[in-house]
Formats: C-alpha cells, structure tokens, sequence
C-alpha cells in the first residue's frame, strides 16, 4: 500500500510548515519518514544538512518529536518522565525548566495518568524540549483536545517560533494551520494538491468571502440562475434549500443577494458570511470538506 | 556507555540508570505485580508446606470399661483411653469415637472389641495389647530401640521451597519482560523511545538491570518463609545460590524478551509464555520429581532451563553441592541466555 506518493517538500530554517489534511491523507507517515521513523520506498529525506543512513545518532540529538498517539507510562511521575526524555540527550535544558515551558510546575509530581488531555499533550510537547531541539515535528498535536487547551497548546507553538525554532507540524484543523504556520502543503490521498502561506492558498481561489443562507420554505423553488448572476458571485452550491456562494466583494454582494430574494418572495431563515479560510480551499480543490470522515 | 551524559549531569541522569528507575517504578507502583512476584509465592509455599507436612503419630481414642484397665491402657502414650461404662463404650464403638473397646473377659482374660477390617483398630489393639502385658509384666525377649526419620532436608517442604523458587525465577522474568514490553510496544512509547537518542541496547538491558535490583528480594522472600517457618536448610553457599539465581533469572530475561519481540498484542503475548512456561511447571519438577517422566524424554527435560535452575538450586540447597559440580545446569542457562538474547535482539519489533 502506497500512503505517500511523489512528494517534494522543502522547510525552511526557522519556518513553521504545516501538513493540512484529512485523515488518511498520507500525513502522518509524511512526518514519520523525515524523522526517521518509517523507511521511505525510494527518494530521500535531507534535515540540518544530514541525512538518516549517514547521521542518526546526531540526528537524533537535536530533533525534537511528538508523535501522534504515544501514551507515556502511567505509573511514573511528570518529573519522571521529562527527566528520563532529557538523560538520552547530551545537551537541553533543566529537567525543571522545561516543565515550566510546557507550564506544568503544579503537575512536576502529579503521575501522568492522572493528567487531562491537554496536560499529557503539553507533557509530550515538553518531552519534545529536552533535547533544546533545532527542529521540532509535532503529529496532530491538538487532536481530541478541548478548545481551551487547543488555545493553550497553540500560545506555546507560538513561542516556540518566536524562539527561531524550525516546526514541522500536521493538523486536520485549518484554523490551527491558519494561525500557526508560515506556510502549508495541503495534502490529499498521498499527494500534495496546494502549498504556500495561508494567505496565498486562499487568494489563489480568487475569493475573499463566503456566504452562506437557508431559504425557508416557499411554493415556488429559488431561481438558482438569478444569484448566479449577481455582482462579484463567483461560484455557487445549493443543496437541501441551503446555498453556499464564494464572493468577491461582500458589501455590494450582500445587497444585491437580499433584492433578489425579495423580489422571488423567498423568505430568510438564516445568513452567514466569513472569509475565506483553508477549508474553502480544500472543498474549492477536492470538493470535499477537511472533517468528512 | 556515553561519556559525556554522565559528566554532564552525574551518574543518575545517565539513560540506563533512568531507564532502570523506570522499570522499577512501573513494578513497585503496580500493586498487582507485587502480590503475584511477593505474596503469592508464599501463599504457595505455606499452603503446600501444610497439606504435605509431616503430622506428629496419630493418638487412637479407645475405651476401657473397668478403671484397672483404663490404668494399664494409660502407660501406651499413643492411646487416648476414656473409662467408660459397657453402654457408653459399646455406643462409642459403634458410632467410631473410639475405635477399640477393652473390657473384662472370664477369667482374668481382656476382650478387645474392635473392627479388623480399619487399620487404626488393628494398630490400637496391638498398641493396647502391648499395654496390656507389660503392665501384667511380660518382658520383651529381643530388646529394641527406634531412630524417628524426621529432620530437615528430606521432607516435601524440602523438595517443594527450590522448586517454587525456580519457578519464581522463571515467572517474574517472563511476566515481567512480555507484558512491560509488549504494553510499551502498543502503547507506542517504545516508538517514541526510539524516536530519541537513546541507544536501544539500553532499553533492553535496563529489563535485565531492574530483574537484577528485584531478584533479591524476591530470593530472599521465599528462602526466606521456607527457612524460617519450615526449617528448610541451606546447605550449600550462599555464594554459589546467588551465582545460580543470578545467571538463571538472565537467561529466562532472555527467553522472556524473545517471547515478547514481535507480539503486538497483551493476548497474543499471553498465550505465547503459557504456552512456554505451562509445560515447564509441569515436567521441570517444581512440584514433584522430574524423575517420574519415562527416561525417553529425560534428555529434553534435563535440557529446559527451569529444570536445570531447580536441579541446581536442590543441589545447592539440599545436597550441598558446589559451582563445579553444577557446570552442566549452568551451561544450559548460559546457552539459553546467549540463543535466546540473540535472537531477541535480531526479531525485535521497535515500533
């Protein structure tokens, strides 16, 4: 089975590069082939100027990883654990310094296994820190957490930048793409069908705005023809009385968008506008949304 | 080992002692493996050494119908004699309180009633007979004395405490190696180890480092509960058992890590060291002689390593053997060691 197909990536020093991609996207063994983890077919993986058959062991030494799902043993202690991590490196910082990083002094000898979600992902990440790594990959590391430890863990991704380190992260979320990563490759079935910043994917859509209404219902069907034919409409869905329109400028689209409604008597039940996110990239290129399981 | 972590933060924070506090601490702080590795054992040992102690001789209860008898009967101390009347005994008799009945007979004679078909009536009549002459003042023609065999060393508890402490030796190592290991593999934190630095040598080595912390202590808990409360000796040297105990625990280390090298699954692993370590219970000689199994097959018993760790810690224990006179148990527990290791170290799952 072939998860990951003719790929080309290229993170630049100091950059935080993200994987965006539903699950199964090939992602995750994208990540684990650059740590070394899963031998590649063919092709070849080059980080800090090395490569994994000719320079593991230094390697080793100064990547830091967080692995998607690894359940740190439950019976040793937060002190414990990040002081076992830090003896295999040769230089990092205190044992205690890091747990202060990953803001988890009041846990310092609370066992693991009684930590929440958002405790053991931070204690990965600090795990991830011993080693005062210059190249960080972290595999889905707000996956199944709450949106206050989501927040949490991004503030301490965001620092982690700030400190000029080099990120490799993959994330099936696009708002976290969207705030922490300088550039992304969005990965779908193995292959990678977009990259560049945030800010470029979205343009390269060519629309700034989304906006979404539910028609209540009425005895004549909406002229799907007319709105297509408003100013700055771009492209247009509509399924199940619900329509979805990609649009340029949204204080004439808006509107226009109410008048024809009006005139075809087609009453609102709801209206929602946002900007153009990665998500509406990804549907714009696979017809897909990110979270469809 | 790496020079530089330990003059950087001192011998503690070097990976191996790290790894072996860890191992440690997943076993201390699991209250279940202490009572298997702990408390079972002795449970064992106790319950065993009580089913099969050596009972002090029996005392038969019997009746004596006039009190000149009961007093004659009273000189055997094996007799417990109730001086009854002839109603009361007769109805003891029959519902067994006693199992024999001395009366008078015509004459000055004695009648003994009792069952010949039940071994204690035959061994009480004998025994009240006996009574029964000398106090009339029979005097035995041929003098005879008794040597009782009843000292330490040739009792089942024994025979029993060596092999409980072989099998111990063997399901520590076994239990211990495939289920940290295995849970470790599934839980994906041996992926994670080895996404670090660490040497994976080490990882291996501190399940043989932490075996050699806790192998004392379980040694000493069983020799322990047999030397004290059974009286089972220890007559060879100490040396020389810990020798044994040392290089036994390694080699079922071994066969523990190969068992637990590509399993995936807690299941899959269980079954694996039943199916390893059942049929050794059985045919090593943990509970009765290996000598019992038809000499065909007495080669491939001799050849399995918990038959040659208990042979050897009787030996030791019992026989008062020495190293010397066990190379042949110790080149078998070596040879499974460096086999079994090797090919552990070869099959190794590290993700």
């Amino acid at each position: 089975m072939v998860a990951v197909d003719g790929l080309e990536l290229d993170v630049r020093p100091g950059e935080c590069f993200g994987l965006l991609g539903p699950n199964g996207a090939g992602k995750t063994t994208t990540i684990e082939i650059c740590e070394g983890l899963t031998p590649a077919d063919s092709g070849e993986v080059e980080l800090l100027g090395m490569r994994w058959d000719a320079h593991a062991g230094e390697l080793r030494q100064r990547l830091g990883i967080q692995l998607q799902e690894t359940q740190l043993s439950e019976k040793l202690t937060v002190m414990e654990t990040v002081r076992l991590f830090r003896s295999f490196f040769r230089q990092g910082p205190e044992t205690s310094e890091v747990i202060g990083l990953v803001h988890l002094e009041e846990k310092r000898n609370s066992r693991v296994g009684g930590l929440s979600g958002g405790q053991k992902q931070r204690l990965a990440l600090a795990c991830a820190l011993v080693g005062n790594p210059d190249f960080l990959f972290l595999d889905e590391p707000t996956t199944g957490l709450d949106p206050q430890a989501r927040r949490q863990l991004w503030e301490l991704i965001e620092q982690f930048k700030l400190a000029g380190r080099t990120i490799l992260l993959t994330t099936h979320y696009m708002d976290e793409a969207e705030r922490l990563c300088d550039r992304v490759a969005i990965m779908d079935h193995g292959k990678v069908i977009a990259l560049g910043t945030p800010r470029e994917l979205i343009a390269s859509i060519g629309v700034e705005h989304m906006v979404e209404f539910a028609a209540g219902t009425v005895a004549k069907a909406l002229e799907v023809a007319a709105l297509r034919r408003i100013e700055g409409v771009r492209d247009l869905r509509a399924e199940n009385g619900n329509v979805q329109m990609q649009v340029t400028e949204l204080h004439r689209a808006v509107p226009a968008l109410l008048d024809e409604l009006s005139r075809q008597g087609v009453p609102l039940t709801e209206l929602r506008t946002h900007s153009a996110s990665l998500e509406d990239v990804f549907v714009t290129l696979t017809g897909r949304h990110l979270r469809d399981e | 080992m790496s020079k530089e972590a330990v003059s950087a933060t001192g011998l503690a924070d070097h990976p191996l002692v790290q790894l072996t506090l860890m191992r440690f601490r997943e076993f201390v702080r699991e209250p279940e493996a202490i009572f298997w590795v702990f408390i079972f054992p002795i449970l064992l040992a106790a319950g065993l050494g009580i089913a099969f102690r050596n009972r002090p001789p029996e005392v038969l209860g019997i009746a004596a119908v006039t009190p000149e008898l009961a007093q004659s009967l009273r000189r055997e101390k094996l007799l417990d004699v109730r001086q009854l009347s002839s109603d009361a005994a007769a109805e003891a008799l029959r519902t067994g309180k006693v199992v024999l009945l001395a009366e008078p007979g015509p004459g000055g004679a004695v009648v003994y009633r009792y069952d010949d078909t039940n071994p204690e009536g035959r061994a009480a009549h004998m025994l009240a007979d006996r009574a029964i002459q000398r106090a009339a003042g029979r005097v035995d023609p041929v003098a005879s004395s008794e040597r009782l065999m009843r000292e330490p060393g040739s009792r089942y508890i024994d025979f029993l405490i060596p092999g409980l402490l072989g099998m111990n030796l063997m399901g520590s190592a076994i239990w211990g190696m495939g289920f940290a290991i295995v849970d470790a593999r599934r839980k994906k934190l041996i992926k994670r180890l080895v996404a670090t630095p660490m040497p994976r040598s080490y990882y291996l080595m501190s399940f043989g480092l932490s075996r050699l912390v806790l192998l004392w202590v379980e040694v000493a808990v069983v020799l322990g509960f047999g030397m004290l409360f059974f009286g089972v000796p220890l007559r060879g040297s100490l040396f020389d058992l810990s020798v044994l105990c040392v290089l036994g625990s390694m080699s079922f280390c071994a066969l523990g890590l190969l068992i637990a090298a590509r399993a995936r699954t807690i299941e899959a692993a269980s079954g694996l060291m039943n199916l390893v370590m059942m049929p050794m219970w059985i045919v090593s000689g943990v509970f009765f002689s290996a000598q019992r199994f038809p000499d065909v097959v007495q080669p491939a018993i001799k050849a399995l390593p918990l038959t040659a760790a208990i042979d050897g810690l009787r030996a030791i224990m019992l026989q008062s053997a020495n190293l010397v006179q066990l190379a042949t148990q110790l080149a078998i527990l070596g040879a499974w060691l460096i086999v079994c290791f090797t090919l552990a170290m070869r099959l190794f799952r590290w993700r």
